[in-house]
């Protein structure tokens, strides 16, 4: 490395006492330090999010073995706690949200980075990059006080009307429930997807885009067929960012969910996720099984995310494999 | 160079020191637990601060699990909790508690029937059924039959309840499991149960929110919460028949018929009491002090807060909507003050 060349010029023999004080002064050891450092921090503290999560929830794993992941009951009283209806809740939601936000995310970010004119492409971007960073209790509210009742008078009651015979959209609608949830998040995950895309839009070289449309390609052509797949990768890349924040959200989804742990077909039915009854379960937990079984629940969570993360490599190579973008 | 910030470091060190050691006699105290009691807490621990300014008490609300955890743990001196300790919890820790009933609350009925602005009244049986699912439509002759003359809709009802874990939940599931053989061997009472039906709704607002969006909907909230917003809320059938509209003093009523019972025991369930004018749907709400303290500052201060608690203190409580301690309570609890070594 570029880096041990130039130690090694400076400093025959590195470790006397001058030449360290020397290279120290010089600051490439001590910047190649302290980032190591900070590099395993990340990674020991990890580590230590699992020793904990595995230690502290020994009593639920002890009591229910493989059983968690599959019992649909949750009953605090009589200590039977199971973990599928939680995983469902998780796993449907964030699908929900990504089958929206991945169209309306990606559109947004083709048209930002290749067919907006400049400043206004840059308006807009900096505007969802506020959107990015509002808190997740903002979006709750907004679902609570917008979108529930826009699901229980118009959203549902068309769903119904137009899509009604699939076993997705039947049942009573409360304006609760995983479409809600789904929407919020999606609300959530959308500017993530164009911030990241756009940016990465944006880096596809100029002469590829020259080269298509030299073939005689018109400016979509070449935006679909040259563009984007050459920044696929970090398009994947922006979808599972998405899909972790997703996951992982808490506070907006308890808010509009309905907070009830069953596995329906309906997207209209209540449900619940993994995040959010931990969070509202955790404070007025007593009892060492029930305890440790919300801790439980968070390695389960680890261990979708990530299932979910090696999925998405898969996915990259899958997708590298089949060619273009080198 | 080198002197210079060797001496900051160390006057910096000294300063931290010295913020983190207080005065001598100062006397500080760490608790946690019940959120449900924080409003009334945090000015008794203020008011009593004003009064003995050696003594100063931090209290966190971070849920009555978590501060029996934190007690168990021995990270703070004292804790508190919506639910009485059982003889199993009591046993997972390695010494004596004293449980404390400091004040009461209540849990109300609330309801969005269209058509219907009035008060309902609800009997015993109506609300565990609803609760449980067997009674689905707002004109159930369950409902119907104790509202003469008010015309129910013939609408779905939906069932809210708490989401979170919370002493509210366990004050209505203990009301439901008493005045219902099904709720008790199918649900039970705790901070969180299996609930048969219905959605939750995360907190009193949370609850009271999804109540107010959604037509044909019931849910329960603290009577507090009620009164400080002013909503509306039902009315409850008690054990003599009655049916009670909840109120400071009908819950403080519920809590005196008990009284006696309290003597060998404070942990006793106060919901569906009898006495004609008692609010069938409250509990009191605990400190829990270990029965140990060997720091002699320590406890004579907790000893001290106590007393004045009872006394004093309880003449603040009605201001914030909490119900008193009935004065049988109080002394049973001046009795064990003394217990404290």
């Amino acid at each position: 490395m570029s880096l041990d060349a130039t130690a090694t010029e400076r400093a025959p023999s590195p470790w006397t006492g001058r030449a360290l004080l020397r290279r120290l002064a010089v600051g490439d050891e001590v910047a190649h330090l302290v980032t190591l450092i900070f590099a395993f921090i990340v990674i020991i503290i990890t580590a230590l999010l699992v020793y904990q999560l595995w230690l502290n929830s020994f009593a639920a794993r002890h009591e229910f073995g493989w059983h968690f992941w599959l019992s649909r009951t949750w009953d605090p009283v009589l200590e039977h706690f199971g973990a599928a209806p939680f995983i469902y809740g998780t796993l449907v939601t964030s699908a929900v949200s990504l089958i929206i936000a991945v169209p309306l995310g990606l559109a947004a970010a083709i048209f930002l980075s290749e067919l907006a004119p400049r400043n206004i492409s840059d308006t807009i971007s900096f505007l969802i990059d506020l959107l990015a960073a509002v808190p997740s209790v903002i979006f709750g509210l907004l679902g609570i006080f917008i979108i529930v009742p826009l699901m229980r008078t118009m959203i549902g009651p068309a769903l119904k009307h137009t899509l009604g015979f699939l076993p997705l959209f039947q049942g009573p609608n409360y304006g609760v429930g995983f479409l809600t949830a789904g929407i919020v998040l999606a609300i959530m995950v959308v500017p993530f997807i164009i911030s990241v895309s756009r940016e990465v839009l944006l880096t596809v070289p100029r002469d590829q885009r020259e080269a298509a449309l030299a073939l005689g390609a018109t400016r979509w052509e070449s935006t679909w067929k040259v563009v984007v797949p050459w920044a696929r990768t970090g398009i994947t890349g922006s979808i599972f960012l998405g899909l972790a924040r997703a996951v992982g959200e808490t506070m907006a989804v308890t808010m509009v969910i309905g907070n009830d742990p069953k596995i329906v077909t309906s997207l209209f039915a209540p449900g619940y996720t993994i995040a959010a009854v931990i969070a509202n379960e955790f404070s007025e937990a007593t009892g060492k099984i029930y305890l440790s079984a919300l801790i439980e629940l968070g390695l389960v969570l680890f261990m979708i995310t990530l299932i979910l993360n090696g999925l998405a490599r898969l996915l990259i190579i899958a997708t590298e494999r089949g060619g273009g973008h080198p | 160079m080198k002197k210079t910030v060797l001496s900051m470091l160390l006057l910096l060190g000294l300063a931290v020191a010295a913020s983190a050691q207080p005065p001598d006699n100062t006397v500080l105290l760490n608790a946690a637990g019940a959120t449900f009691p924080y409003p009334i807490y945090s000015k008794w621990f203020s008011d009593y601060h004003q009064a003995h300014p050696n003594v100063q008490i931090n209290y966190q609300s971070i849920g009555s699990g978590g501060g029996i955890q934190q007690l168990k743990a021995g990270t703070v001196d004292f804790g508190a909790s919506d639910m009485p300790l059982n003889d199993q919890l009591l046993g997972q820790f390695n010494f004596k508690i004293i449980q404390f009933p400091t004040v009461l609350g209540a849990v109300v009925p609330t309801y969005n029937v269209p058509g219907i602005s009035g008060d309902l009244k609800f009997t015993a049986k109506a609300l565990s059924d609803i609760f449980l699912g067997k009674v689905t439509k707002w004109n159930d002759s369950e409902i119907a039959g104790s509202n003469p003359g008010v015309k129910l809709p013939s609408d779905d009802i939906v069932v809210i309840h708490r989401s979170d874990g919370s002493g509210t939940t366990f004050v209505w599931t203990d009301y439901l499991s008493k005045v219902n053989a099904d709720w008790k061997s199918k649900v039970g009472s705790n901070t969180s149960v299996n609930w048969p039906v219905g959605l939750g709704g995360k907190g009193n607002e949370g609850v009271s929110g999804l109540v107010k969006q959604t037509p044909g909907s019931i849910g329960y909230v603290e009577l507090i919460y009620a009164l400080q917003n002013h909503m509306g809320f039902g009315l409850v059938q008690n054990a003599d028949g009655k049916f009670i509209k909840a109120s400071l003093p009908s819950v403080t009523q519920a809590a005196s018929g008990v009284a006696a019972k309290m003597k060998s025991d404070v942990r006793i369930s106060i919901t569906d009491a009898s006495g004609a004018e008692t609010y069938p749907i409250c509990s009191f709400t605990y400190l829990l002090i270990p029965e140990t303290i060997s720091d002699a500052a320590k406890r004579d201060a907790i000893k001290a807060f106590l007393n004045w608690m009872l006394t004093t203190g309880q003449g603040s409580v009605q201001a914030l909507n909490y119900a008193q301690l009935p004065k049988a309570v109080v002394a049973i609890e001046m009795k064990h003050i003394a217990e404290i070594k």
